[in-house]
């Protein structure tokens, strides 16, 4: 890799030893992928994955220490994925001491040390920092140094910025140095596509598994997704961009996409059209049929598969203030016809704490409070990743959520007709 | 005996038994119990040797990973997943050496130049192996791999 002057000069330890060993793991990982130089970090705020105070991630909270230590902190503020914990999610005695003693026992000094690192504000904590209530939200072109494979591929996909799949602490080493390597998705060659997916769905694919079917079939590659726009339209609007944001973070989880083209519709796919195709594109298509062999595959993990549900989790990725209003709504109506007052599962609906604060001052906030709906910043899959929550029968819209976690799959039509209705 | 050529992303010498991956490997999927829970009492104990566990690997689901020679085509999931293994090694729970069929993945490598920088040791990490390896490849066989990314299978 060629370096510039002053990336030698820091290489070599002109900013202290800490900076130069940030600096060598950046040029290795650049290396990696045959990296020809390091390209400046032009977005305004960073993005962070790790959000969590986790006792056994000791080592990593030794590593920002001595990140602290050295001087190595970020050049540009950082937003950062969700808090793992939030008092008003439903728990128990058992789950509070395990959260609490065991599990993220240094959520407290973790969050210190994102502070001194470059932490934006107390309220910065999300998957969705692109939110305009968040406020990171990238311009197109723009080079990132993010993490958080849902973030990163929104960011790519329907902001058009340019960022690699960056791990946790690469992200952040990237924004302290304020270069990161050039490779992959960051250049025009690794922006195309070479899976062409067509969509013949007799109606509009439920986001989050037509996203999963993609991941899985072209893992980390880049598809140019033909059909679609015959159900989203060819405008970027709010109820697009949420489509988007779920559909993405179901390619990233189930797969390791980074970048996807829709075609008419994504910026890139906009202005250079069937340009964007790679010579030798693979084909996938799918239809009803396969979206349905899909969702019938992913296992159910319940030890009693006819458990009545114990909670309900919308939001991972974080709602957006649209999608919250809309789920609110539905939730009202479902209840009314079925002659219910509250949700008859548990149910808690996440978002950006900026969203949150935005919808509790209009009156859909009462509305989902008496409908027995908690809101809340939490990451779910954060609440989840416990011996305790694992033995618990939840669902879950999210495909991200299921990936990770016990909780059990349902399209947003089905999480509906469950909560809204008695449990038998 | 066969023997396959690949990259060396992060050299070294190293013997173990092969634990293998068809399909793409999600690292926090994997790891996640064994981090969390594995020293804590009775809910460790499934986690002792690193068990993977990942639902939805079919080839690794509840096998041990710990001191296995990782044989995948890559890795996939959440962005944590460099982070994931560089606290696996810095814990001693991590593969002996990540042995890659296709080139390796970002969040892969970043994990293996996070261990090779700032762990005591680092991982062996060779990629771009071929589809060959991974088909000949099965679970138990002992692999040996030496500085210049040569991978012996027997």
């Amino acid at each position: 890799m060629k370096l510039t002057q002053e990336e030698l000069d820091i290489l070599n330890g002109s900013k202290g030893e800490t900076m130069a060993k940030v600096m060598k793991t950046l040029v290795m990982y650049g290396d990696a992928f045959g990296a020809t130089e390091m390209v400046p970090v032009s977005s305004k705020m960073g993005h962070l994955v790790t959000s969590f105070g986790l006792g056994v991630m000791k080592p990593v909270y030794d590593l920002m220490d001595k990140l602290i230590e050295g001087g190595a902190i970020s050049g540009q503020k950082f937003s950062v994925d969700p808090k793992p914990l939030d008092p008003k999610v439903p728990s128990n005695f058992l789950k509070n001491f395990v959260f609490n003693k065991f599990m993220y026992s240094v959520q407290n000094s973790y969050d210190a040390q994102l502070a001194k690192l470059g932490l934006v504000d107390k309220n910065a904590y999300t998957c969705t920092c692109y939110m305009d209530e968040v406020g990171n939200k990238p311009n197109k072109g723009e080079v990132l140094s993010w993490a958080e494979s849902s973030a990163v591929v929104y960011a790519n996909s329907v902001l058009g910025a340019r960022c690699n799949r960056n791990s946790g602490i690469i992200e952040l080493f990237g924004s302290i140095v304020g270069r990161v390597p050039y490779f992959g998705l960051l250049t025009d060659e690794g922006r195309k596509a070479t899976w062409i997916v067509k969509v013949n769905t007799s109606k509009k694919p439920e986001a989050q598994i037509l996203g999963s079917a993609i991941g899985m079939k072209v893992m980390e590659d880049v598809p140019y997704i033909i059909g679609l726009d015959k159900f989203l339209g060819t405008k970027l609007d709010g109820d697009t961009c949420a489509y988007l944001k779920d559909f993405g973070a179901a390619t990233a989880s189930n797969g390791a996409v980074g970048l996807y083209h829709i075609a008419n519709l994504t910026p890139e796919a906009v202005e250079q059209g069937e340009a964007l195709i790679a010579e030798g594109a693979k084909v996938y298509e799918i239809d009803d049929a396969e979206l349905e062999r899909v969702k019938a595959n992913y296992p159910v993990m319940w030890k009693d598969k006819n458990a009545k549900p114990s909670l309900c989790f919308v939001g991972c990725p974080h709602l957006s203030l649209a999608q919250l209003n809309e789920w609110t709504a539905n939730v009202v109506a479902g209840l009314k016809k079925n002659g219910l007052k509250k949700v008859s599962v548990p149910t808690v609906f996440t978002c950006a704490p900026g969203v949150k604060e935005k919808f509790e001052k209009t009156p859909a906030a009462k509305q989902l409070a008496d409908a027995g709906v908690v809101l809340s910043y939490i990451c779910p899959l954060m609440y989840m990743n416990n011996p305790l929550a694992k033995k618990e029968p939840v669902i879950t819209n999210s495909n991200k959520l299921r990936t990770y976690t016990t909780a059990r799959y349902y399209t947003s039509d089905e999480i509906l007709g469950i909560i809204t209705k008695e449990v038998k | 005996m066969k023997q396959f050529k690949g990259r060396p992303v992060v050299a070294g010498k190293c013997k173990a038994p092969a634990l293998v991956s068809h399909n793409g490997f999600n690292t926090l999927a994997s790891f996640q119990g064994a981090l969390q829970f594995g020293e804590l009492p009775i809910i460790g104990n499934k986690y002792k040797n690193t068990e993977c566990d990942d639902q939805n690997n079919k080839d690794l689901y509840r096998k041990p990973m710990q001191d296995k020679a990782l044989c995948l085509p890559q890795t996939i999931g959440s962005t944590t997943g460099g982070m994931i293994f560089f606290c696996a090694k810095s814990l001693g729970k991590c593969p002996t050496c990540l042995l890659f069929s296709e080139h390796i993945d970002s969040l892969a490598a970043a994990g293996a130049v996070l261990a090779a920088n700032w762990c005591d040791e680092p991982v062996v990490t060779i990629d771009c192996l071929g589809q060959e390896f991974l088909d000949y490849v099965k679970d138990g066989m002992m692999i040996t791999v030496d500085e210049d990314g040569t991978v012996t299978v027997e």
